[in-house]
């Protein structure tokens, strides 16, 4: 069995909303006044689920609620959740920036966390310099970091400018530069926040290298906290769902991806979009819904998955010439493609558009809906647009492309 | 809740919320040690880095300072300097009076100042204090050389006679360094909560240099105000200084007794209060 290097029991973290400073005099009495009857603190008692959307009842909310899980050494950790489910606060926890409210972590050998990439850093110093000061508030040694230099310029690919005050260099040198010194930490457990999301491809692409090596190559324990769930997917082999702040899921990265992804991806996202009845149109779009083949309410298609789009219609033209546009945007709403059909009804029905899977690429899209009689006038143009995301999470390693290079899979015949 | 036994003793570190109020960490703040020496450095350096006049600046400040005290104090309200060259009066009052008050305004601020870099990575926070008592240290150290060569050009012409009390300077200057940062320290820990006091710490800082002989002898103070010198422990280093090096006013080695024993009391709870605060601020803050 392997060795348990972090072990966290009962992890919990109370934060204040509002206006932190104003009137805490009064609750510290209060709390003051409990503590020295040798009662509990009587806002700790308030256990309200941390729902960012929802206005609760308190000013008090429960950031992280009683987390518990270990992690064994070489193990990487993607941890998952959408924003405000506690993540960050976790790995601030676990970075001890901050103390939990109540519960404990065990852990064991050096942690290192990057928080930020480039903490620290200061604009007037030299890029060598700076690799020091960053070095050794990452809790290196002198002569650690020393040892490394050679390995953290090469790495951070800014030897040219190593002499120059880092003031002087674009914010994409500056990130490689952090990162390289944080990659190079001797440390047994390695915390990573967000950070690749500045950089060039090819840096991100090697800094997950790095990371992978650091995990599977050294056997060093990594913590990642991500929104690029391909990037999660590749890195790590366990993960941890979080949600308002409660521990959902604790498994294998493929399960627990499963699970974020059908369950609590989005909710500002809704799979579909109602619109208010209007008596003045002749014809109107009313509703539309995104489901699976199955019928069921769907929020995010994986790529492989086929998408079967619900659209409700009243018409109350009949040979008119009417007919509903149908297109599918990307995010910047340029027309991807676009399909018609004629409105061979009156009253209201349902279509169901169904668009074969393995056809777009992984993506943000808009579902783009009109209904006009040609040439003539229009009849509903909702601007409201149903948002339509499609995720990668079969490995395709981006043959078929990305989320900036591509529309479609192409099934493309290769020869010699 | 589930109740689970873990032996501690097996983990390198334990994270929790409860701390006993003597749990500090000498250990890895001295294995941090190389990350003080580099937080100087870039201080130091980085002061004067993109000025025409660099490191002159050091010393054209107290320069100034000291010509505006002489002018101000010495020559338009005649002040007594007990006999002794008023630009060097004034300079032994200032020179230590600045490093007091830099650094006691610095420490007090250090959460607020370095919230950001405390809010994304853990090394101790005790590291940032040093850092600038050390850094505010080395200012003094040039600030001071130029103290020394107005003593030596004194003394050259016979105007002042330094004695052999001068080799004590460097006891006298860590218990500055320890009473700044002991008085900082326990400021620091309520500024981060109640902002208002910044505002306080900038106007006490100038109340409490009229209530110390900086700019005046000890003898000039009138007898009903005497017991403000007797409880302010920074009266005898004052003290020192002059009769060490100047050779006027009252000076015996038990008037360090007092300094000594409350910088190593101040320091002692302020390490206390800034241990406590340090785990908690970053929600405070």
């Amino acid at each position: 069995m392997s060795k348990v290097v972090i072990k966290a029991e009962n992890i919990s973290k109370q934060y204040r909303l509002g206006l932190v400073g104003t009137g805490t005099i009064k609750d510290d009495m209060k709390r003051w006044w409990y503590k020295m009857r040798g009662a509990e603190d009587p806002f700790l008692k308030i256990g309200e689920a941390n729902d960012r959307s929802s206005k609760g009842e308190s000013d008090y909310v429960w950031s992280l609620q009683d987390i518990n899980f270990e992690i064994n050494q070489g193990d990487s950790i993607g941890i998952i959740g959408r924003n405000g489910a506690g993540k960050s606060t976790l790995l601030k926890i676990l970075s001890q920036v901050t103390q939990p409210t109540t519960g404990k972590i065990y852990t064991k050998g050096r942690i290192a966390s990057l928080l930020e990439v480039g903490t620290g850093f200061h604009p007037e110093l030299t890029g060598r310099e700076n690799i020091f000061l960053n070095g050794a508030i990452l809790g290196m040694r002198k002569h650690e970091i020393a040892r490394k230099l050679d390995e953290i310029i090469a790495f951070s690919g800014v030897e040219r400018y190593i002499d120059t005050p880092v003031k002087r260099y674009s914010s994409g040198m500056y990130v490689r530069l952090a990162f390289a010194v944080a990659a190079h930490l001797e440390s047994e457990i390695l915390i990573v926040d967000e950070v690749l999301a500045v950089g060039d491809a090819d840096f991100q692409k090697k800094c997950l290298g790095k990371m992978n090596d650091v995990s599977k190559g050294e056997g060093r324990t990594v913590l990642f906290v991500s929104h690029n769930l391909d990037a999660v997917k590749k890195l790590c082999n366990k993960g941890l769902l979080l949600h308002h702040g409660q521990l959902i899921h604790d498994g294998n990265i493929d399960s627990t991806l499963d699970s974020y992804l059908l369950n609590y991806s989005s909710n500002e996202q809704q799979s579909g979009i109602s619109y208010d009845l209007d008596e003045n149109k002749e014809a109107q779009i009313l509703k539309v819904v995104l489901k699976d083949k199955d019928g069921k309410d769907v929020i995010e298609y994986f790529s492989d998955q086929e998408i079967c789009i619900h659209i409700t219609l009243r018409n109350t033209l009949l040979n008119k010439g009417a007919r509903l546009n149908f297109s599918i945007l990307d995010k910047f709403e340029n027309v991807v493609f676009i399909n018609r059909k004629d409105l061979d009804f009156t009253g209201t029905t349902e279509w169901v558009v169904q668009l074969p899977g393995d056809t777009l690429i992984a993506n943000f899209y808009k579902i783009g809906l009109a209904l006009d009689i040609p040439k003539v006038r229009v009849l509903d143009f909702p601007m409201e647009k149903t948002n339509l995301s499609i995720v990668n999470i079969a490995q395709d390693e981006f043959k078929y492309g990305d989320s900036e290079n591509g529309i479609f899979k192409m099934p493309i015949q290769w020869s010699k | 809740m589930k109740k689970k036994q873990t032996n501690t003793n097996e983990w390198d570190t334990v994270i929790e919320s409860e701390h006993s109020l003597f749990d500090i960490n000498f250990k890895e703040l001295w294995h941090y040690r190389d990350l003080l020496v580099l937080f100087v450095k870039r201080d130091f350096v980085t002061v004067y880095k993109q000025t025409i006049l660099g490191p002159l600046w050091f010393f054209i400040q107290p320069l100034l300072t000291t010509i505006t005290f002489t002018v101000i104090f010495g020559n338009i309200a005649q002040l007594s300097t007990e006999d002794s060259p008023k630009i060097i009066f004034y300079m032994a009052g200032i020179t230590l009076w600045n490093y007091f008050s830099n650094c006691l305004t610095s420490v007090s601020g250090v959460f607020n100042a370095n919230a950001g870099i405390f809010g994304k990575v853990y090394f101790p926070r005790l590291i940032m204090p040093l850092t600038i008592v050390i850094s505010n240290l080395m200012k003094f150290g040039v600030q001071f050389l130029l103290f020394v060569c107005f003593i030596v050009y004194y003394t050259l012409i016979n105007k002042i006679t330094p004695n052999i009390w001068i080799l004590l300077t460097p006891f006298v200057i860590l218990l500055m360094a320890l009473i700044s940062m002991g008085i900082g320290l326990i400021l620091s820990s309520m500024t981060t909560k109640y902002k208002d006091l910044n505002q306080l710490i900038g106007f006490g800082i100038q109340l409490f240099m009229y209530a110390t002989p900086v700019i005046y002898p000890s003898s000039a103070v009138p007898e009903n105000f005497k017991w403000v010198l007797d409880w302010n422990p920074l009266v005898g280093l004052f003290e020192y200084m002059r009769y060490a090096y100047i050779g006027i006013g009252s000076f015996d080695a038990y008037s360090l007794v007092y300094p000594s024993i409350f910088s190593i009391v101040i320091l002692f709870l302020g390490i206390l209060v800034f241990n406590k605060t340090q785990k908690t601020f970053m929600d405070t803050v």
